[in-house]
């Protein structure tokens, strides 16, 4: 059975944004989790992405910290799975688009994944909640048996 | 009226012939419809914030204003007013809705001199107000954007000054910041001063922090959640939170939205959380359960 | 990446880099609470300074290290967390309940002497 659980719908355009100085034009990235050293490298590269696209020093943390735990949900429950880095641009705006995907077990339970409760505090938690509150927009769909997707994004003030 | 080459069959006047004679007709009835206009404003309770000689001058200009655009049909002119207009009523109070409405109320004043005028030529009546509907329309459009552009940049001024006002992280003695929070805290400004907070702890060496919000005049869970989490990310700095200025309004509000106060360091006034600050300064006390190494 | 830990005196000093993976915070934890047994160490600091995300993973595994460390008899303080660093946290919703913290070397250093000096204290006043 299909869990979709989404806060807002993701933001239009898939271009690759220009850096701030008018460098060449920043194309997605596509990184492959399979062990905790994955997990270093997304955000050491999450981090650099973001900074080259002008985020403050602030949101570029907020952005490796959300890759990091998005990456180690990756590890710990579907060993192996990929995530994406895309630059995105709107009217007045740029911004990332991180997702990451996996074909693992699936979460059975997407809601009550999300609620706070359900926190990273406990060993076993998914911190689904703690990524949305870092990122401004929060999108998952997951499937048992097929795998787990989850978009986030967050916007360049 | 002048017959035109446009139409051998039908008398159909142009647009520019139309629109000189609505002119005329208003130029003309001036006075009695600049009166009726006025009284119309002060009946719908609109302008309240002037005095009935003020209304009337400017009603006035916005008259002449007004015609002076029907008639050459550009709106420069009608715009620079519109602008200088605003500057002058904004600070007195007036709003938007002020002005849109004397300016529908013009057009519709002048719509029915239209109406009584030509009330016995039906197709005269049509022709004129088809010149006179887009003009008029476009006029309304003109006064009210320039109304709510000059409005929109009064206000972002305003918040500027604010914000520049009411982010300062004073350091007044060694180790020792004061944060007085002033205005509304919208969520870019919390993180804002989050931000600059935690680096001013850091440029300091600072151990203890005075947050005065008695100048924060709405509480809600929003503001309460930021400023939890900056005393959380403060006491991860190894500094200590005093928080001042917190009336029992705002202490019962937290409560309810179940923040643990029993958590916060608090203090009654801003000069009160001071000298506490100094005295944890001067004397210290090592903790024996705290999770924050200074105090 | 092995994690550096110097003796200073009584206390422990682990600094660490920037590209910690999970391995090298578990090796960390083990390697803390071997020396701290094997020097009787009445403190440790863990210098963060370097580390530019904590996340909920390295937040529990500190977590852990302070309270194995805390059931060898010693203390332990973290130092040098970056101003974005625990904003990210703090957003995040992550505790560090129950681990001392301090703005940087120094501080840690001084908060471990009052610490110990009070325990020394306590442990007096027991004793008679």
């Amino acid at each position: 059975m299909r869990n979709e659980g989404w806060q807002k719908a993701p933001a239009s355009g898939r271009a690759a944004s220009p850096g701030k100085n008018g460098r060449v034009a920043i194309r997605d990235v596509s990184i492959p989790v399979q062990s905790d050293l994955d997990i270093v490298g997304a955000r050491h590269q999450g981090r650099s992405l973001a900074a080259a696209l002008g985020f403050s020093p602030g949101d570029a943390t907020l952005i490796a910290t959300a890759i990091s735990e998005l990456a180690r949900n990756i590890i710990l429950y579907a060993k192996r799975g990929q995530i994406i880095l895309k630059p995105v641009a709107q009217s007045d705006s740029s911004g990332l688009v991180i997702v990451a995907s996996d074909e693992g077990p699936g979460i059975p339970d997407v809601r009550r994944a999300l609620e706070d409760g359900y926190s990273t505090s406990q060993s076993l938690g998914l911190g689904l909640p703690g990524v949305r509150r870092l990122m401004d927009e929060f999108e998952i769909v997951s499937e048992v048996n097929r795998g787990t997707k989850v978009t986030v994004k967050k916007w360049r003030r | 009226m002048r017959k035109t080459a446009q139409s051998p069959t039908s008398y159909s006047p142009s647009t520019e012939e139309l629109l000189s004679e609505l002119v005329a007709h208003l130029r003309q009835n001036r006075t009695q419809l600049r009166e009726e206009w006025a009284r119309r404003i002060t009946e719908a309770k609109l302008l309240t914030a002037m005095s009935k000689e003020e209304i009337f001058a400017e009603a006035t200009a916005v008259y002449d204003n007004y015609v002076e655009a029907l008639e050459s049909g550009t709106f420069e002119a009608l715009q620079a007013y519109a602008r200088n207009l605003s500057e002058r009523i904004i600070p007195r109070g007036v709003e938007t809705h002020e002005v849109i409405g004397i300016v529908l109320l013009l057009r519709d004043v002048l719509a029915r001199s239209l109406f009584a005028k030509y009330q016995t030529d039906f197709a005269l009546l049509n022709h004129i107000l088809d010149a006179y509907e887009p003009a008029a329309n476009r006029i309304a459009n003109t006064v009210a954007v320039g109304f709510v552009q000059e409005r929109e940049r009064v206000i972002r001024e305003q918040q500027e000054a604010i914000r520049v006002l009411s982010t300062p992280v004073l350091q007044v003695r060694e180790r020792l910041l004061i944060l007085p929070i002033i205005g509304v805290i919208d969520p870019q400004r919390a993180r804002q001063l989050t931000e600059q907070l935690l680096r001013g702890i850091r440029t300091n060496r600072a151990k203890v922090v005075v947050m005065d919000i008695t100048g924060v005049p709405v509480m809600d869970a929003s503001v309460a959640n930021h400023i939890v989490q900056t005393v959380e990310a403060t006491r991860l700095l190894g500094a200590t939170v005093i928080i001042t200025g917190l009336s029992p309004e705002i202490a019962q509000t937290l409560v309810t939205i179940g923040v643990d106060l029993s958590k916060m360091y608090t203090v009654g006034d801003l000069q009160g959380g001071i000298e506490e600050a100094e005295r944890l300064l001067g004397y210290k006390v090592a903790p024996v359960s705290e999770s924050s190494a200074s105090a | 990446m092995e994690v550096p830990i110097l003796k200073q005196g009584p206390y422990l000093i682990a600094s660490i880099q920037s590209a910690l993976s999970d391995n090298d915070l578990m090796e960390l934890r083990d390697s803390l609470v071997n020396q701290v047994g094997k020097f009787r160490s009445r403190g440790v600091i863990v210098d963060v300074t370097a580390l530019d995300v904590m996340d909920s993973f390295a937040t529990r595994t500190l977590r852990d290290i302070a309270h194995m460390i805390r059931l060898r008899g010693a203390e332990m303080v973290i130092v040098g967390i970056q101003p974005e660093v625990a904003f990210a946290l703090v957003r995040l919703g992550l505790k560090l309940e129950g681990v001392s913290t301090a703005l940087d070397l120094e501080e840690g250093i001084f908060y471990l002497d009052r610490m110990t000096r009070l325990r020394g204290k306590e442990a007096r006043t027991r004793a008679q």
